[in-house]
């Protein structure tokens, strides 16, 4: 009895739950998200409208406006007909040239990387800290300046123009991104894990191999996000390195784009952009997830 | 079982750089010896530990683990096993690929590995575990797995880096009985870091106490309790912590004495090292539950500690403060005066200027 008494009505009392309010502060948050999420949406909306109108209709200078005919036209023609130069066969061309690429150099990178990681981390090797740093000052060169003295050397070892050049070229430049990353989630794991691998009798390959990697998982599907994007999106270092038969889909895309013959026909372009761009863009999709959990993964230990 | 393992280190020394940790040192444990090296933090101990396993490269000096030089040997072939403070479980893997990893690495065949995963489980009660990953589990269960996954190497030396010392008191007291049962049905060798002087005490066969660099002492349990050989072991190993009293050495009239602000014990019955010179500056060290009532020593209670199966009484003697162990049922009150004794035989001098025993 005497403790219902002392129970005061939960309306005057703060219990449970604090009520959410809608404050002015939040209003402004919501207001600029939404700003910029238009802002960003508006050039790709534009370039999705025209892509699905005939040129006709394009003329008539309503970018806005939605196709009052769609037709995908444009976009049969950029994938298989487009000209490219002097040859008319479309960007698929370089949509299978860029996979040629893109799938060995992702592999490629993120297997060099990781490993160099781990090495970085968990074994002490003379001068380590030295060649990390002198990776990371690297990262921050512009690659241009390498680009005279690397084709000099490809033409020296005959590799130039060729798949396993620009795998090679890609592979090196994305050793001090890749290590970095590697590097630094290793460092974040207890060297006890290590240490223990190493009283069960594992060597060097064994605890990359079934311990290290196996905890990786984040920073690998982070590396491969970073590594697909990267390279699907290069542009010089493909058009210098791949070699004429092996021209990436930027590449192609550029050429489609910039060959001037007749009429400009933008939705041609536009289709050819949107398909360039639809891999990495693919991937954000696919992987949103894991992208912030990859970036959390070093917060978070095993 | 595994085959039984003396191990010896010979004049080890290691540093970090400018940074020595350990200063040649020497220590030599029997077959079936459990060894804690017992010391604050920082004190070189997990190094020493690492050292044997082979984890940390010795810059002078030699290990023998089983009659066999190991000191530039691989952790692997030194015939270890080795259990971590934060138990090092690999997190990818279940209980029973825990366990087995060292196996298969080492190339046992598959039943071969299975007999001994399903035994180390059944010793440790963890069988229901196997299946499940470490994430899965609790901190006790961690460890247990982690001292499975020991225990499957059949190693002749068990090193133990402060395995308890992650985990709540009641987990801790438990494991502990059992690592001590563990050792009883091994009969294996085994050595124990931690900075926790309770379960040194509690399991260890000798300890070895370490600070700066080097081993303060070196005994059992019992030697360490009631005959520590400085100052600094007095004061590491014991809680509640011994007392101290600071004061000089006196003759008088024939008998040693020990004289402090206006206080005299006699010294007769107690056991000298090296009997010092009169009027040497020493400290009086006593354990609490020495302290006795009814003795002519005179003091005022300032404070009581009730510890459940005893009380802990705060006193001033002297001007300097001194805890006493009273019985549970003993009714006393702060602000009381009450005479001690401090029984001479119970009593530890230590030279004030070097802190070694006297």
């Amino acid at each position: 009895m005497t403790a219902i008494a002392t129970i005061t009505p939960a309306i005057t009392q703060p219990a449970g739950m604090r009520p959410r309010r809608l404050t002015p502060a939040r209003i402004g948050i919501y207001a600029f998200l939404i700003v910029t999420a238009l802002f960003f949406l508006a050039p790709l909306y534009v370039m999705l409208v025209t892509s699905l109108k005939p040129m006709e209709e394009i003329r008539l200078g309503a970018i806005l406006a939605l196709p009052r005919a769609p037709t995908l036209e444009p976009w049969v023609k950029a994938w298989s007909a487009a000209c490219t130069g002097l040859r008319c066969d479309g960007i698929s061309v370089g949509f299978a040239n860029s996979v040629k690429i893109l799938v060995p150099s992702v592999v490629a990178s993120i297997a060099v990387g990781s490993l160099t990681g781990y090495a970085l981390s968990f074994w002490k090797v003379r001068g380590a800290g030295l060649l990390f740093g002198a990776l990371m000052i690297v990262a921050f060169v512009p690659y241009q300046i390498f680009i005279y003295p690397l084709v000099r050397v490809f033409a020296f070892a005959g590799i130039n123009n060729s798949i396993l050049g620009i795998v090679l070229i890609h592979t090196i430049f994305g050793l001090p991104t890749m290590t970095l990353l590697f590097r630094n989630y290793f460092a974040s794991l207890p060297q006890e894990l290590f240490k223990a691998a190493r009283v069960d009798g594992a060597g060097f390959f064994r605890i990359f191999w079934s311990v290290m990697l196996p905890m990786a998982t984040p920073m690998l599907i982070v590396a491969v996000i970073l590594q697909v994007t990267g390279i699907w999106n290069d542009f010089i270092l493909g058009l210098i390195f791949a070699g004429r038969e092996n021209l990436p889909m930027t590449v192609q895309l550029n050429n489609i784009v910039n060959s001037t013959q007749g009429e400009r026909a933008y939705n041609v372009d536009m289709a050819a952009t949107i398909l360039t761009a639809l891999v990495p863009l693919a991937v954000y999709f696919a992987s949103g997830r894991w992208f912030v959990r990859g970036i959390a993964a070093g917060a978070v230990k095993g | 079982m595994g085959k039984l393992c003396d191990v010896s280190i010979r004049g080890v020394e290691i540093s970090f750089g400018a940074v020595r940790v350990l200063d040649k040192l020497d220590l030599d444990v029997a077959q079936s010896e459990f060894i804690v090296l017992l010391g604050p933090s920082g004190c070189g101990k997990s190094t020493l530990l690492n050292a044997v396993a082979g984890l940390i490269d010795v810059q002078a000096g030699q290990i023998w683990i089983g009659g066999k030089n190991v000191t530039w040997e691989e952790p692997k072939d030194r015939g270890i096993a080795m259990v971590f403070q934060s138990y090092a479980l690999y997190p990818r893997m279940t209980v029973r690929g825990n366990m087995s990893f060292g196996l298969k690495v080492a190339g046992m065949p598959k039943p071969e590995i299975e007999r001994r995963v399903n035994a180390a489980a059944a010793t440790l009660q963890i069988t229901e575990l196997l299946d499940r990953r470490p994430a899965e589990l609790s901190g006790g269960q961690r460890q247990r797995v982690a001292i499975g996954r020991a225990l499957v190497r059949d190693a002749g030396v068990y090193l133990f880096d402060e395995p308890l010392s992650n985990l709540d008191a009641q987990l801790r007291a438990e494991l502990r009985v059992e690592i001590k049962r563990l050792h009883q049905r091994l009969a294996a060798t085994m050595i124990y870091v931690t900075h926790d002087q309770i379960e040194a005490l509690t399991l260890a066969d000798r300890i070895a106490v370490m600070k700066d660099r080097v081993i303060q002492q070196l005994g059992t349990p019992n030697e360490i309790y009631r005959r520590p050989a400085n100052r600094f072991v007095a004061s590491f190993v014991g809680s509640p912590a011994m007392n101290f009293l600071p004061g000089a050495f006196a003759v008088k009239e024939g008998a040693p004495c020990f004289l402090s602000e206006g206080i005299a014990i006699p010294l007769d019955g107690y056991a000298f090292e090296a009997p010092p010179q009169d009027g040497t500056p020493v400290e009086l060290g006593i354990r609490p539950e020495h302290v006795e009532a009814g003795g002519g020593v005179p003091a005022k209670i300032e404070m009581i500690e009730p510890m459940g199966s005893d009380q802990l009484a705060w006193l001033r003697v002297g001007g300097h403060p001194l805890s006493m162990r009273l019985p549970a049922e003993a009714c006393t009150v702060a602000g009381e005066a009450m005479q001690l004794r401090l029984p001479a035989d119970k009593l530890n001098l230590f030279d004030a200027a070097t802190g070694r025993r006297l």
